[in-house]
C-alpha cells in the first residue's frame, strides 16, 4: 500500500507528500487513529486529502497509508431497520444482526448472469435476494450455502470464464460514486402513492422520479419528509439525515417501530434504512452521505424493490461542498459555491430511475430531496440549480406554514412533469376524470389569487356573488382538500380511492353551487348550510373505504342546496 | 505532553489575534496554548493551522503588549479542557470558565474538552416531557419540552432579558419541585448591567444558588467569545449528564458570538460568504445547539433557551436565518406588539416550536391542546389577512365574519398574548377557548363537533346567562 507524510493540515482537508501511486477518489487511512479520508487531489508528489472525521490533534509528519480503492460502503441484508453514520458504519452496532437464514433458489452447476438470484436471505426485517455482483458477466455456480449464515461468511462460490472463483458474501462493498449498472431505464408511468391529496392528486411524482421540497425554516420541510417517509408506498425508505437536527433522528427511531406499514402490517422500521449526518459531525462526511444514500438506494432497487429516498437537506450537502472547495482554494462561482455544484447535484439525480435490472426485475429509486434555501428565497444558486434537474417541484409556502396549515406546499408555485404520463394510471385506479378534475381545482386556485388581489381593492361585499362563490370554492378546496392533518388517524394518509371520493363531490358542490347562485342564493347562505362544515371536514371525518358515507354527504348536500333553492323561489 | 517553547527566535509574526510560530515542536491542530509576553501575563490561545514550517496561534485574548522577540509560549499538548466538580452552581465565572466571583476554582471529578460532545443519534431520548413557562403564547401554542433548544429572536430594545429571567425563574415540570433543577447563564459580549439585572432577578427569586454564570463582557476580547457558549455548555452538560439534574442553558447574545466568528474569520483571511459570516457558521453553530437534548438511561436533560437580537429586525440576516434551521423553533418578538404595550410581545405566527407535538395531548396536557392550538393559528392568521385588508378598504368594506375575524385579533393579542403575571397552563388554555367562542362555530372548522360542544358551547351559554343577567 502507498504511504505519504502529512505536510500541513487546515480543518478537515490535509495536504501530504506521496510516496507511492495514489489515484483520485482513494480512501485513506490518517494518523494513528487511521481516520477515513479521500483524496481529492494530485498535484506531483504532493496529494490533497479530505477527512471525513474530527481532525483534532492531527501534525504534520503524521502517516497516511493509501487503500488501493475508492472510497465504499458496505452494503448487505443487515441495513434495512437500523441507522448509520455517513459512511455507513452503524450508530448502533449491537442492533444489528449478524446471522441470516439463507434459502438457496438455484443448483450448482447452473450458468448465471449478474443480476441474476442465487438465494432469498431471511433476517429480522423483510425478506431480501442474495444476486450475483454486478461486474460478473457471466459464470457457473460451483457451490452455493443453505441455512444460518454470517455476513462475511461464504454464501456461494462462483466459477469464472477465466478459470477463477469468485466467493460471494452477504455484505459486500460498493463505491459511493459509482452507480450500480441497469439493464434499461423505464419510463416513469406509474404513481408512487404517497398518501397526501396535494401531491397524488394535483402533484404526482412517478415511481423513479425526482423531487425537490424547497422551503425556508419552519415551513415544515423535515414534516413533509418524515410523513412521506411513513405513508408512500414504496418496498424500503433509505432516509438521509444530512447536516440536520439529532432529535429528528431520535424522533424516527422512536417513532417508526411504533407506526404500522399499512400495506404489510410490519413495523414502519422493518422497511427503513437510516443514514445519519447531523449538523454537528464532520463536514465532509456530510457530503459523502448523500452518495451513500443514493447507493443504498441501488442496492435495493436491485433487488427489484420500489425504493424512496429521503434527503434532508440537500443545501447542507452543498454547503459542505462549498466549504471543503473554499479549503482547497479552489475558485469560488455563485455565492461561493464551487462551478462544479451543479454537475455534482445533476449527477445525483440522475440516479433517481425506474428500471429494469440486470437480473430482469423491474425496481425503481425516486429521490426526494429538502432544499433549505437561505432566507427562504427560491432564486438561490441550490434551488435555481435543483430545478433544472427535478420533474416535481414542491414549494413550501411560509404563509401557510404560519397559519398552521399543513403540508403547506404553494399549490401555483408547485409543478409536476410527472402528471401528464400519469393520467392512464388513474384511470386504472377508479378515476378516468382525474386530469379533467385536476385542472379544474388548478383553474379555481388561479382565480382565487386574482380575485384576492381585487378584493384588497373593492373589498368583498362589493364583488359579484359569482367572484364571491369563486372565493368560496377555493377555500373550500383549501381547506378540505389540500389541508391534512398529520396527527388525525382518519386523515394522515389518504387512499387513491378516498382521494376520487372527494374530488367526486367536491366537483359536485361546484356545480351544485354555481346553480344556486344563478338562481338567487346567497353565497353566505351556502357557507352557513349545515353540509358545508361537514364538506370541510370530510378528510378527518369519513374514513378510507367508506364510499357510502361520501354518497351520504352527497345526498345531504342536494337536499339541502334544493332547499336553499326554493327559500329563494318562495321569497320571491 | 507538555512543554514550552522559550523566549527569542519562536515567533515570526503577530497579525492581530494570529500568532506566527516556528515549528520547531510536534503539535496538533486544535491544541491549547498559552502565551506569556514580557509583562508576565499567560494568554490563552489555540492552534488553528498547521503546516511544515510554522504553526499559527489564535488568542483568545488581547495581543497588545506582546513583542516577537520576548515572548514564551507554553504548549499543553491536548484541546481546549475544563475542570468539572461539584459546587458549580450558585458561583460565577468569566469567559473562559475562571472563577470570576474571588472563589476558589471549583475542585476537579473530571476533565473535559470543552469543544466535543457530538452525541450519537442513536443514544438519544426523545424529548417529550411539557415545561410549563408560565407564558400562555409559548405554553398553549409553542410549547417548549426537556431536551429542546428553542431560541429567542429577538431585537434591540426589546424585553428578551426579561422573558428569559421569567422563564429561567418558572419553568418546571408540572407538579414538579425546585430539586435536580440548575440554570446556565453563558453571556456572551453582553453588557455589565444585562448581566447584573439577570443576577439580580434570579437572586430576587432564591433561584442564584441553583444558577451558574459564565461571563464574557462586552468589553472583553471578542475571540473569547467563541468559547464562552462552550465553556458554560461543559459545564451544563457535566450538570445534567453527570449530576443528572434538568438543565436549562441560558445563551445570550448569539449574536455577539456571530459577530465574533466574522472577525475572527476575516482575520483568517478565509473567503467570506453571505454579508461577511464565514460559510461554515452553520456548522459551526450546530456544534453549539446540538448540544442540547437528553440520552437514554441518563437522569438529566439540557434545555437551551438562546436568545439573539436580529440586526435590523430582519428575520432574513444570516444569524436568525441559519440558528432557524438549526434549532427546534423559535419565539419571535415583535416590536409592533412592544409599542401597542403588549407583553410578551410574542409574535405567534413565525413562531413556532417543532417539538410540541411530542409534549402535548393525551397524557402530557389534554387531549384537545393540539386542535386548541391549530384553531387559534388558523383563526388569528385569518385576521392577520383581514387586518391587512380592512387598512385598504376600511372596516365598512368588509364582510360580517371578516369584522368578527378583526374582533377576535384584537382580543387573542390583548387577552391571551399579553399578560401581568405568569398563568397555570389550566388557566391558559381556558382562556384559549373563550376567545375563540367569539367566532361563529361554523368558522371553527379545525375543531371536531365534540370539541366545540365541551369547550365552546359552554362559553357561549355563559355569555347568554350574564346577558339576560344583565336586561334583568
Amino acid at each position: 500500500m502507498s504511504e505519504a507524510v502529512i505536510t500541513s493540515v487546515a480543518g478537515p482537508v490535509i495536504r501530504a507528500r506521496r510516496e507511492g501511486g495514489f489515484s483520485l477518489g482513494e480512501a485513506v487511512h490518517v494518523g494513528d487513529a487511521a481516520l477515513l479520508g479521500e483524496v481529492v487531489r494530485l498535484s506531483g508528489d504532493e496529494i490533497t486529502v479530505q477527512i471525513y472525521e474530527d481532525t483534532t490533534g492531527l501534525a504534520p509528519g503524521d502517516g497516511l497509508r493509501g487503500s488501493g480503492l475508492p472510497l465504499s460502503v458496505r452494503l448487505g441484508p443487515h441495513l434495512l431497520g437500523n441507522i448509520f453514520d455517513g459512511l455507513l458504519r452503524p450508530l448502533a452496532p449491537e442492533a444489528v444482526a449478524q446471522r441470516y437464514q439463507l434459502r438457496p433458489l438455484v443448483e450448482p452447476g447452473e450458468r448465471l448472469r449478474a443480476g441474476a438470484v442465487l438465494a432469498e436471505v431471511e433476517g429480522p426485517a423483510k425478506a431480501q435476494s442474495l444476486l450475483v455482483p454486478p461486474d460478473v458477466a457471466e459464470a457457473e455456480l460451483t457451490h452455493i450455502e443453505a441455512g444460518e449464515i454470517g455476513l462475511d461468511d461464504p454464501a456461494a462460490r462462483l466459477a469464472l470464464p477465466d478459470g477463477s472463483t469468485r466467493e460471494i458474501t452477504l455484505a459486500h462493498d460498493w463505491p459511493v460514486r459509482r452507480p450500480r449498472p441497469v439493464t434499461r431505464r423505464l419510463p416513469p408511468d406509474e404513481m408512487m402513492v404517497t398518501g397526501q391529496r396535494i401531491l397524488d392528486s394535483l402533484f404526482p411524482i412517478a415511481r423513479g422520479g425526482r423531487a425537490a421540497i424547497p422551503g425556508g425554516f419552519g415551513t415544515g420541510k423535515t414534516v413533509l419528509q418524515e410523513t412521506l417517509a411513513k405513508w408512500c408506498d414504496a418496498d424500503v425508505i433509505v432516509y438521509v439525515g444530512c447536516g440536520e437536527r439529532g432529535n429528528e433522528m431520535a424522533e424516527v427511531l422512536h417513532e417508526f417501530p411504533e407506526l404500522e406499514d399499512p400495506r404489510t402490517g410490519r413495523p414502519l422500521m422493518e422497511r427503513t434504512v437510516i443514514v445519519a449526518n447531523t449538523s454537528n459531525m464532520p463536514v465532509a462526511a456530510r457530503e459523502a452521505s448523500i452518495y451513500t444514500g443514493v447507493t443504498v438506494g441501488e442496492y435495493f432497487r436491485d433487488q427489484g424493490f420500489n425504493v424512496t429516498l429521503m434527503a434532508d437537506s440537500t443545501s447542507r450537502w452543498a454547503e459542505a461542498l462549498r466549504e471543503v472547495s473554499g479549503r482547497l482554494g479552489e475558485l469560488p462561482s455563485e455565492s461561493g459555491y464551487p462551478a462544479y455544484l451543479s454537475s455534482r447535484m445533476s449527477e445525483f439525480y440522475e440516479r433517481a430511475a425506474s428500471v429494469e435490472t440486470q437480473g430482469g426485475r423491474r425496481g425503481s429509486l425516486t429521490v426526494i430531496g429538502a432544499v433549505s434555501p437561505p432566507a427562504g428565497d427560491f432564486s438561490e444558486p441550490v434551488t435555481s440549480h435543483t430545478k433544472r434537474y427535478v420533474r416535481t417541484f414542491w414549494g413550501l409556502d411560509r404563509g401557510r406554514a404560519q397559519a398552521r396549515f399543513y403540508p403547506a406546499i404553494h399549490p401555483l408555485q408547485s409543478y409536476s412533469e410527472d402528471a401528464a404520463g400519469l393520467v392512464e394510471w388513474w384511470t386504472a385506479h377508479g378515476n378516468p376524470n382525474w386530469r379533467a378534475q385536476r385542472g379544474r381545482i388548478l383553474d379555481l386556485l388561479e382565480a382565487q389569487a386574482g380575485l384576492e388581489r381585487m378584493a384588497r381593492i373593492v373589498g368583498k361585499d362589493a364583488m359579484p356573488p359569482t367572484q364571491q362563490l369563486t372565493l368560496l370554492c377555493a377555500g373550500l378546496v383549501d381547506d378540505a382538500f389540500l389541508r391534512q392533518s398529520a396527527f388525525s388517524p382518519t386523515d394522515r394518509t389518504c387512499s387513491p380511492d378516498k382521494q376520487t371520493e372527494m374530488l367526486g363531490t367536491l366537483m359536485r358542490f361546484f356545480d351544485l353551487a354555481e346553480a344556486a347562485v344563478a338562481r338567487g342564493v346567497k353565497v353566505e347562505a351556502i357557507a352557513a348550510a349545515g353540509f358545508y362544515r361537514r364538506l370541510a371536514r370530510m378528510g378527518e371525518e369519513i374514513a378510507d373505504g367508506d364510499p357510502a358515507r361520501f354518497a351520504a354527504l352527497v345526498e345531504e348536500m342536494e337536499t339541502e342546496m334544493a332547499a336553499l333553492g326554493r327559500e329563494v323561489n318562495d321569497a320571491v | 505532553m507538555r512543554f514550552d517553547l522559550g523566549a527569542g527566535g519562536a515567533v515570526t509574526a503577530i497579525e492581530g489575534p494570529l500568532v506566527f510560530l516556528r515549528r520547531v515542536v510536534r503539535a496538533g491542530l486544535g491544541e491549547a496554548v498559552a502565551v506569556e509576553g514580557a509583562d508576565g501575563r499567560a494568554r490563552l490561545g489555540r492552534i488553528v493551522g498547521l503546516d511544515e514550517e510554522r504553526i499559527v496561534v489564535e488568542l483568545l485574548e488581547s495581543t497588545a503588549g506582546l513583542g516577537i522577540d520576548d515572548v514564551t509560549v507554553r504548549f499543553r499538548g491536548e484541546p481546549m479542557t475544563m475542570a468539572l466538580g461539584p459546587g458549580l452552581l450558585g458561583r460565577v465565572f468569566d469567559g473562559v470558565g475562571r472563577p470570576r466571583d474571588g472563589g476558589p476554582p471549583v475542585p476537579e471529578m473530571v476533565r473535559r474538552r470543552v469543544d466535543t460532545g457530538t452525541i450519537n443519534p442513536a443514544t438519544r431520548g426523545l424529548p417529550k416531557d411539557f415545561i410549563e413557562t408560565g407564558v400562555s403564547s409559548i405554553d398553549i401554542l409553542n410549547s417548549l419540552v426537556r431536551g429542546q433548544k428553542l431560541p429567542i429572536f429577538s431585537a434591540g430594545g426589546l424585553p428578551h432579558d426579561r422573558l428569559a429571567a421569567g422563564i429561567a425563574q418558572t419553568a418546571r415540570l408540572r407538579g414538579e419541585d425546585e430539586a435536580g433543577f440548575a440554570v446556565v447563564f453563558a453571556g456572551i459580549g453582553v453588557s455589565h448591567d444585562s448581566a447584573e439585572s439577570f443576577r439580580a432577578a434570579m437572586e430576587q427569586s432564591g433561584a442564584l444558588e441553583h444558577t451558574a454564570m459564565f461571563l464574557n463582557l462586552a468589553s472583553e476580547p471578542s475571540a473569547q467569545r467563541l468559547l464562552t457558549p462552550r465553556y458554560a455548555l461543559t459545564a451544563a452538560e457535566y450538570l445534567a449528564f453527570d449530576e443528572g439534574r434538568h438543565v436549562l442553558v441560558i445563551l445570550t447574545d448569539m449574536t455577539n458570538y456571530c459577530e465574533a466568528l466574522r472577525e475572527v474569520s476575516a482575520s483568517h483571511g478565509e473567503i467570506p460568504s453571505r454579508k461577511g459570516y464565514p460559510g461554515y457558521m452553520y456548522s459551526d453553530l450546530a456544534t453549539i445547539f446540538e448540544r442540547a437534548g437528553w440520552i437514554k438511561g441518563r437522569a438529566g436533560t439540557l434545555t437551551q433557551l438562546p436568545i439573539l437580537t436580529m440586526p435590523a429586525d430582519d428575520i432574513s440576516h444570516p444569524i436568525p436565518d441559519l440558528t432557524g434551521y438549526i434549532t427546534e423553533g423559535q419565539v419571535v418578538l415583535d416590536r409592533a406588539l412592544e409599542h401597542r404595550g403588549i407583553y410578551p410581545p410574542v409574535n405567534v405566527l413565525p413562531s413556532l416550536s417543532r417539538l410540541m407535538d411530542q409534549g402535548i395531548g393525551e397524557g402530557f396536557t389534554h387531549p384537545d391542546h393540539p386542535a386548541l392550538a391549530q384553531q387559534l393559528f388558523a383563526a388569528y392568521a385569518r385576521a392577520a389577512r383581514v387586518r391587512v385588508l380592512s387598512s385598504v378598504v376600511g372596516r365598512d368594506g368588509l364582510t360580517e365574519t371578516d369584522r368578527l375575524y378583526l374582533d377576535f385579533g384584537d382580543r387573542f393579542e390583548a387577552d391571551f398574548v399579553s399578560q401581568e403575571a405568569m398563568r397555570g397552563f389550566e388557566e391558559s388554555f381556558a382562556l384559549g377557548w373563550e376567545i375563540l367562542a367569539m367566532l361563529p362555530p361554523g368558522e371553527l372548522a379545525r375543531l371536531s363537533d365534540a370539541q366545540i360542544a365541551e369547550h365552546i358551547a359552554p362559553v357561549l351559554a355563559r355569555a347568554e346567562t350574564a346577558t339576560e343577567a344583565g336586561d334583568g
